[in-house]
C-alpha cells in the first residue's frame, strides 16, 4: 500500500530535523515553560491580591490572553515585541529581536496565562491556616508565599503544570506560520523540496505523538506518586 | 506594664459584630485560659493579639506597641509571640527540623548550625528528638502539635497563643500535648489559651475569661470563675463542659 511513496526521505533529513528543528521546539518550550510559569505565578499572586491596582490588570491580562487565538497572538507580538522593545529601552528604531527570542517572548506571554490559572488554583488549594502559621511565625508576604505556600501550591500543581507544557510543546509548532524552522517546519521545508507531503507529515505526527504520549505517561506516574507521599 | 492589655476592642464582619468592646490584660508570666461557647469569639480574639486578625475599634497593646497602629512593624512583634493552632499547621514539605528553623533562619536572622542547635534543644524538650528527621505526615497528632509547640519556642517569644490546641486530638493524645503546656507555664511564659479543657485551667491558670456573643462576659481569677461563676450564661456553660 505504501508503494510509491519514499520513506528514505526521513532518513536522509533526520540529522536537519531533529538538529534543526527539535532543537528549536524544545528550546522554546523549555523556555516558554520555565518564563511562563514565573510570569504566570506571578499573575496568580497578583489576581489573588485583594488591591485592585493588582487584581485587576492581572485578571484582564488573563482573560484577555486566554480569549484570543493564539496564531493572532503570534503575529501581533511578532510584529509588535520588536516596537515595545525599543520602546522600554528607549530606542527610536524597533529593536532586532529575531526570530526566536519573538517567540520565546510570545510563548511566554501567552502560556502565563494559562500557567497562572493552574497557580491560582494551586495556591487556593492551600489552606488558610498554613498562610496564618507562616504570617505568626514573622515571615512577610514574601516568604509566606515563597517557603510555605508555592513549593506546596506548585507540588500540587506539578502534573497539570506539566500537562499544559505538553499542550505548549505542541502549540510550538505554530511558530511554523512565521517560516521559522522548529521541528513542523524543518519538516515542510523538506516536504516541499522533494515533494514528499504525506511521508514527512506523517512522520512528525508520530514523533509529535511519541513525545507527547510518553510525557502524559510519565505525568500519570507521577500523580500517582504525589498521591501517596500526601 | 501589663504584656497584653485590650482596652474595648471591637471587630465586625460587615454589620456582623464578633467582638464587642473587649476589655482584658494579660501580665508578664500570667496564664489566662478564654472560653465559650462555639462562635463566641475565642479565636478572633487571640487572632487580634499578633495581628491576624485586624480589628477596627479600640486599642490593643502587647509589649508596648499597639497592634493596629500604622507604625508597628506587624511582622517584627508576630515573631516575638508564638502560636499554636487547632490544626496545628506545620509545614507538611518540610521536616521537623525545618519547620523549626525556618523562621529561626529568616526572620531572627540565626545561622542553620545555630537554629539547628536551638532546634534539638527544644524537640527534646518536647519529647519529640528522634523525630527531628520526619515529615509532619508521619507524626501522630499530638507529636505534630508538640513539634507545633517546639516551632514557637524556637522564637524565644515573650508569650505563647494557643487556639485550642487539643480539641482536634484523640483523646488519648491530649494529655501529651497538656504536660508540656503544663510544664511551660510552671517555667512561668505568658500565656494565652483558647480551651475547654478545665483540668488544664484549674491546674496552671491565673485568670479565666468567658466569652458569649462577642462579649467578655467573665473575667475572673481562676478560684473565683470555677467558685463563683457571676453571670447566668458562664454557669450554665461550665454545667455543659464539665458533665462530659
Ligand atoms: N471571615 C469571616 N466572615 C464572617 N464571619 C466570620 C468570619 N470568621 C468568623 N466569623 C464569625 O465570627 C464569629 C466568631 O468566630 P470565632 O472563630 O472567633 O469563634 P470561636 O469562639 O473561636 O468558635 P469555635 O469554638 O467554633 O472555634 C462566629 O460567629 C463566626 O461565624
Ligand atoms: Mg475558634
Amino acid at each position: 500500500m505504501f508503494s510509491g511513496f519514499d520513506f528514505d526521505v526521513i532518513e536522509r533529513s533526520l540529522p536537519y530535523l531533529f538538529k534543526e528543528g527539535m532543537t528549536f521546539t524544545l528550546t522554546l518550550t523549555a523556555m516558554a515553560m520555565a518564563g511562563g510559569i514565573v510570569f504566570g505565578t506571578l499573575l496568580a499572586m497578583a489576581r489573588l491580591s485583594s488591591i485592585p491596582m493588582f487584581n485587576v490588570p492581572a485578571a484582564t491580562y488573563v482573560n484577555l490572553m486566554r480569549s484570543v487565538p493564539l496564531v493572532l497572538v503570534i503575529f501581533w507580538f511578532y510584529f509588535l515585541v520588536p516596537w515595545i522593545g525599543g520602546w522600554i529601552i528607549g530606542a527610536r528604531e524597533p529593536i532586532q529581536v529575531g526570530a526566536f527570542w519573538s517567540s520565546v517572548i510570545t510563548f511566554t506571554l501567552f502560556e502565563a496565562a494559562y500557567y497562572a490559572e493552574i497557580m491560582r488554583a494551586g495556591i487556593q488549594s492551600i489552606p488558610r491556616g498554613q498562610v496564618s502559621a507562616g504570617q505568626a511565625l514573622g515571615l512577610n508576604y514574601w516568604q509566606t508565599m515563597g517557603f510555605v505556600v508555592l513549593p506546596q501550591a506548585f507540588r500540587n500543581m506539578l502534573p497539570v503544570l506539566l500537562t499544559q507544557t505538553i499542550i505548549l510543546f505542541q502549540d510550538t509548532s505554530l511558530v511554523y506560520v512565521l517560516s521559522i524552522t522548529d521541528f513542523l517546519g524543518a519538516a515542510a521545508k523538506i516536504a516541499q523540496r522533494d515533494g514528499r507531503l504525506v511521508e514527512m507529515y506523517l512522520f512528525v505526527a508520530v514523533v509529535y505523538f511519541i513525545i507527547s504520549f510518553s510525557l502524559s505517561y510519565g505525568v500519570k506516574h507521577l500523580q500517582q506518586r504525589i498521591a501517596i507521599i500526601r | 506594664m501589663p504584656m497584653i492589655e485590650f482596652k474595648n476592642v471591637s471587630k465586625w464582619y460587615d454589620r456582623f459584630q464578633v467582638l464587642t468592646n473587649c476589655t482584658t490584660k494579660v501580665e508578664k508570666g500570667e496564664v489566662v485560659v478564654v472560653c465559650g461557647p462555639s462562635g463566641s469569639g475565642k479565636s478572633t480574639l487571640i487572632k487580634c493579639v499578633n495581628g491576624l486578625e485586624p480589628f477596627q475599634s479600640g486599642e490593643l497593646v502587647v509589649n508596648g506597641e499597639s497592634v493596629g497602629a500604622k507604625e508597628t512593624n506587624l511582622s517584627q512583634l508576630r515573631s516575638k509571640i508564638g502560636m499554636v493552632f487547632q490544626h496545628f499547621e506545620l509545614f507538611p514539605h518540610m521536616t521537623v527540623t525545618e519547620n523549626l528553623n525556618l523562621a529561626q533562619v529568616n526572620v531572627l536572622g540565626r545561622s542553620v548550625d545555630e537554629a539547628t542547635a536551638k532546634s534539638m534543644m527544644l524537640l527534646k524538650r518536647v519529647g519529640m528528638e528522634d523525630h527531628a528527621p520526619k515529615f509532619p505526615g508521619q507524626l501522630s497528632g499530638g507529636q505534630q502539635q508538640r513539634v507545633a509547640i517546639a516551632r514557637g519556642l524556637a522564637m524565644d517569644p515573650i508569650a505563647m497563643l494557643f487556639d485550642e490546641p487539643t480539641s482536634a486530638l484523640d483523646p488519648e493524645m491530649i494529655n501529651e500535648v497538656l504536660d508540656v503546656m503544663v510544664k511551660l507555664a510552671q517555667e512561668g511564659m505568658t500565656m494565652m489559651v483558647v480551651s475547654h479543657e478545665m483540668g488544664f485551667a484549674r491546674k496552671v491558670a491565673h485568670r479565666v475569661i468567658f466569652m458569649d456573643r462577642g462579649e467578655i462576659v467573665e473575667d475572673a481569677t481562676k478560684d473565683d470563675f470555677f467558685g463563683k461563676p457571676r453571670s447566668e450564661r458562664a454557669v450554665q456553660f461550665l454545667s455543659k463542659i464539665l458533665h462530659h
